[in-house]
């Protein structure tokens, strides 16, 4: 044991760690820079965008309904329960809409994408991949991470209209807003950006949750323990990169 | 003559486990190879080190003279077919799909169905198992299919890992004759990977035996019976030896 054990110790984790980030984003780079399979891609697409609207738009509805009496009964201690529909409105565009789709696309994409290329992996399918020569990762990833970094934002779009309608069937139905004035409070006080920030949001979400799913599948250890860690990785790290990724973003966008 | 394929001093380990040991392999154009060994000795191993799948710690792999390197790699595996032990088909394309993977590239889906169709007949499958996916599959059957796939795009070289293992012995037999003609017909070179005596003796020119991470024993299949060498003779004669 010398003094620098520590030093060195941690130079070692930081070496280890960069090699990490330098093979995903190799992985990254050859998973988005190739032309996906458009039959593939379709199929895809449907996975990821169409079949998570049910799941995406339950959770819009209810964050709205719930942010719309949150943000009245506090706009009431200063008796500005009015701005309601336009907090209602800009939180949803610009945080809720995307961190929250971005969750349950994590939860139910990241976890499926990691299952299914894991398994693939473990049987020996991959390998079977290149010897008919066709490249994994043109074949597997690309298709995936376009339809995703794709069906993200329109999956927050919807999620932001139905987020709306949330806080405006609970503005209207009991807390006394009329129809007319609901629907003006929300729109006059939304910018085009608040919203393209979101989509914008979503399409990096997107391309997190589909990277980390591809990458822990592709990486899946032996057998079916492998598969099931493959998938609990690739949950846990889209989650949190979502929220890192969203913070950097919300950064860079409104400071 | 050069050979197709050739090994050298193949090395590899996971851990500390030392799976293969020095491993000196050659196989001539047209030439069908069988290598023999007990399970767990690292047949599949080799397969998967000759093909880069598996990056071996020592040694060489050489392609018609040529070391097979990650440059040449996509040359050679164009004229390539290989049957996976657990035959590997992909379970999110139907059985024709999964044989005509590699023909839907250079032909039409319609051309390539009907190829497909052809091949599968070939290993004993009929037209209605082609629109099944591989899920609906006995093993044995999805063996077969495998077997199909690896066939279908008439490659050069091929590699048959255990092809008869899970097939009864009427369907066994048919498809030890298939990969003999297949390498007859079409002067593919091949190595099999078996336990089974039959198929080495109905399928290969010549033998490897396998143990202990190196090639103890090669030669021609008709001098295999006379070699006094321990390992094979005891393997052909299901000798157990601790
Ligand atoms: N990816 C891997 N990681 C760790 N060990 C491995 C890996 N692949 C193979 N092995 C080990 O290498 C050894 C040889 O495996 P291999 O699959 O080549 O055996 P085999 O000769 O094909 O056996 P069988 O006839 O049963 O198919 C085994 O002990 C196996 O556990
Ligand atoms: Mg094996």
């Amino acid at each position: 044991m010398t003094l620098t054990a520590p030093v060195s110790g941690l130079g070692r984790l930081a070496l280890a760690a960069l090699r990490g980030i330098g093979r995903i984003a190799l992985f990254a780079a050859r998973g988005l820079f190739a032309v996906p399979d458009p039959r593939e891609f379709l199929r895809q697409l449907v996975q990821i965008g169409w079949l998570s609207l049910p799941v995406v738009g339950l959770t819009a509805l209810f964050t709205g309904a719930a942010l719309a009496l949150q943000m009245y009964s506090g706009g009431e201690r200063f008796a500005a329960g009015d701005v309601m529909p336009a907090v209602v409105a800009i939180g949803m565009a610009r945080e809720l809409g995307p961190v929250l789709g971005g969750l349950m696309v994590a939860a139910r994409v990241a976890s499926s994408i990691a299952a299914e290329i894991g398994t693939m992996r473990v049987t020996e399918q991959i390998d079977a991949l290149v010897t008919l020569s066709a490249n994994p990762i043109h074949h597997l990833v690309t298709p995936r991470i376009w339809a995703a970094i794709l069906a993200v934002p329109m999956l927050v779009g919807v999620g932001d209209v139905i987020g709306i309608m949330g806080g405006w069937i609970v503005g209207t139905q009991s807390l006394g807003f009329t129809s007319a004035a609901y629907i003006n409070g929300s729109w006059s006080f939304l910018e085009s950006w608040d919203v393209i920030s979101g989509l914008l949001k979503g399409a990096v979400f997107g391309l997190i949750v589909a990277l980390s799913g591809c990458w822990f599948g592709m990486n899946a250890g032996r057998g079916a323990a492998g598969v099931g860690r493959a998938t609990k990785y690739a949950v846990v790290v889209a989650a949190v990169g979502i929220f890192a990724a969203n913070f950097v973003l919300t950064g860079l966008f409104f400071a | 003559m050069t050979p197709v394929l050739e090994t050298r001093a193949l090395t590899k380990s996971f851990g500390a486990q030392k799976v293969l040991n020095g491993v000196d392999l050659a196989v001539a154009p047209g030439e069908s190879l069988v290598v023999i060994g007990q399970s767990g000795t690292g047949k599949s191993v080799l397969l998967k080190c000759i093909l880069g799948l598996e990056s071996p710690d020592a040694g060489q792999v050489l392609w018609q003279g040529q070391p097979l390197n990650a440059a040449r790699r996509p040359a050679f595996l164009d004229g390539f077919g290989m049957l996976f032990q657990g035959a590997a088909l992909f379970d999110s394309l139907t059985v024709w799909q999964n044989v005509a993977f590699r023909l839907r590239r250079s032909h039409g889906d319609r051309r390539a169905r009907e190829i497909a169709i052809e091949k599968l007949a070939r290993v004993g499958l009929g037209p209605e198992v082609a629109d099944l996916h591989p899920a609906a599959l006995s093993g044995g059957m999805a063996k077969r299919a495998g077997l199909a796939r690896a066939i279908a795009a008439d490659p050069k070289v091929i590699f048959f890992d255990e092809p008869t293992t899970g097939l009864d012995p009427i369907r066994a037999a048919r498809i030890n004759a298939l990969i003999r003609d297949i390498v007859t017909e079409t002067g593919a070179s091949a190595i099999t990977i078996t336990h089974d005596m039959t198929t080495v003796r109905s399928v290969g020119d010549r033998v490897a035996m396998l143990a202990e991470g190196r090639v103890w024993w090669q030669g021609d299949v008709s001098a295999m019976d006379a070699a006094t060498e321990p390992h094979l003779y005891n393997f052909i004669r299901g000798i157990w030896q601790a």
